[in-house]
């Protein structure tokens, strides 16, 4: 089943002056095509400017769509009946953990959406343990965020989603202000959530390596989807990636100028492991 | 500097007080409070001083930490003790050049300074024992009958709550923004008045900056999150009355009357 769906998709961001008079148009979203079935991972990859995070926007009806259409969940996203049903549903985690933790209390922040949607008491506190649980953050619940690292944060905001229960996760550059550390627990997470619960998930991002383990990939340029496939199939593109200001993960890159110099080395490694095995089997 | 605040933060223990429910505390706050500029006389002022020392003693905060946010008010205590001094007219004591000292003065003086300071007293103990969410929370609920002459009181709540939890963001970010200023050789320091605030600008600026960008993110997080107001909202923690409540309040109330039946003997 199809859980987004959308076709020749535009957004415009349109400066006008003091008259009204139009100054500028930047075209943020370029007839964009997107497909995700239910309990898939996408990974969208771009660089900034490329229109990735008004595409994520979209998907929340944060933004309305300026042309085309977008269905998720079976619902069109330029009725309004359907705000509140689409946000439920395709719940959204931003890039600083700070600004999107509403209360002092992790427990409280994680009840926060569901508050909101008019869950009964007891099934919040259902709600909110049982998130807490999938993220690993069960024995934080108590804590206020100020005292937590920000993978702590992020994976935080994450259960406040989950708490939502909803049926797509749309992660908007969630580990762009972590360290490494914060960056794997996050991934990991985000991961589980989509093995165990077959959450849907979106991942918009710009490092190469958190893409590795989607189902599929979309590369974005310039508002527009240029590269779309499995992360194997865009990773064996290096030129083109290159051309696109993206950077190939470093195994793939080493595989790729290996395989330049002339040794029989598969085209799209990914992991380490997968480079030694490709070596060894040459010897 | 603006870590050292002791009014109005919370200290964490197991009391009675701890436990009650926060629109009670209010409700018995206010009633301290008007209590203060009720009593009169010495039976009076005994009555008051017993109840304040029975609430703090419950409380469980140490008498030294509740103190120290009287520091604050040092200065308006001053004010406040210096011109019922001088300004009472009555019977004489002695003159000093202009200002005469009368008896009435040394009394209201006496007693305003003491109001003020069980006033505070009385009020920490409120903050020290609920902590901000639950305040919030029973002023909420506590104002909703205004809500009907269209005081959005939800709303109100609600920013007090995002105000308290932001507070120490921004201190951090103010630190931060301090340093890489004087990293840079910003003076905050020396100078006169006008000088030193002069120097503030390049402090201040940065942090409305993020402030006001951080605010745009977080309406954003909250709508993603479906916040559309108070209506159709429940709670995970709601407020319940209890039988300890019941029992405050009948306490206060007696209070209460003991106080206005002692001004009237």
């Amino acid at each position: 089943m199809k859980f987004i769906e959308a076709r020749k998709l535009i957004h415009e961001y349109i400066r006008r002056d003091e008259e009204g008079n139009v100054e500028s148009i930047l075209t943020a979203l370029d007839e964009v095509d997107l497909d995700v079935k239910q309990g898939e991972f996408v990974a969208i990859l771009g660089h900034n400017g490329s229109g990735k995070s008004t595409l994520a926007k979209h998907l929340n009806v944060l933004l309305r769509p300026g042309g085309g259409t977008l269905w998720v969940d079976g619902k069109d996203a330029e009725d309004a009946d359907n705000l509140w049903a689409i946000r439920q549903n395709a719940g959204m985690v931003f890039q600083n953990p700070d600004n999107q933790i509403i209360a002092s209390v992790v427990e409280e922040d994680v009840a926060f959406g569901p508050e909101n949607i008019g869950v009964p008491t007891d099934e919040i506190w259902k709600r909110v343990e049982k998130s807490l649980k999938s993220v690993g953050m069960i024995q934080y619940r108590e804590h206020s965020p100020n005292k937590l690292s920000g993978g702590q944060k992020q994976r935080v905001a994450i259960a406040g989603v989950m708490a939502m229960e909803p049926k797509c996760i749309i992660l908007d550059e969630p580990t762009a202000m972590l360290d490494p550390n914060g960056r794997r627990e996050v991934l990991e997470a985000v991961e589980q959530l989509n093995k165990e619960k077959d959450v849907t998930i979106i991942l918009i991002t710009h490092y190469m390596e958190e893409v590795i383990y989607a189902d599929r990939v979309y590369v974005m340029d310039n508002g527009k989807v240029v590269m779309q496939g499995t992360p194997r199939g865009i990773f064996s593109q290096v030129d083109t990636l290159k051309d696109y200001r993206l950077d190939v993960p470093q195994i793939t890159l080493l595989a790729y100028e290996l395989r330049k110099e002339g040794l029989q080395i598969p085209e799209g490694i990914l992991t380490r492991q997968e480079l030694v095995e490709a070596i060894c089997r040459l010897y | 500097m603006l870590r050292d605040i002791t009014i109005g933060q919370y200290y964490p223990a197991e009391s009675v007080l701890h436990k009650l429910d926060p629109r009670t505390k209010l409700m018995a706050t206010l009633i301290y409070v008007v209590s203060l500029f009720v009593f009169r006389g010495l039976a009076g002022f005994v009555a008051v001083t017993v109840a304040l020392c029975l609430v703090i003693w419950l409380s469980k905060v140490p008498v030294g930490y509740m103190v120290k946010g009287l520091k604050a008010i040092v200065v308006i205590l001053l004010i406040t003790a210096v011109f019922n001094l001088f300004l009472t007219p009555g019977e004489t004591i002695f003159i000093v050049w202009k200002f005469k000292i009368t008896y009435e003065g040394l009394q209201n003086a006496g007693f305003m300074v003491i109001r003020l300071i069980y006033l505070i007293l009385g009020s920490s103990v409120l903050t020290l024992t609920t902590t901000p969410n639950q305040l919030t929370d029973g002023l909420e609920k506590s104002m909703k009958p205004l809500n009907k002459i269209h005081v959005p009181v939800h709303e109100i709540a609600m920013m007090m709550s995002i105000a308290l939890r932001f507070i120490p963001i921004l201190i951090e970010e103010t630190d931060k923004i301090m340093k890489a200023q004087l990293a840079r050789g910003a003076d905050f320091e020396s100078g006169n008045l006008l000088k030193k605030a002069k120097s503030m600008v390049p402090l201040l600026v940065p942090l409305f900056v993020s402030a006001f960008r951080r605010a745009n993110d977080l309406a954003m997080a909250m709508e993603a999150r479906c916040y559309h107001g108070g209506a159709g909202r429940t709670k995970m923690k709601p407020l319940k009355y209890r039988r300890l409540d019941g029992a405050a309040y009948i306490i206060v109330f007696v209070y209460f009357a003991i106080v206005i039946w002692l001004r009237a003997a």
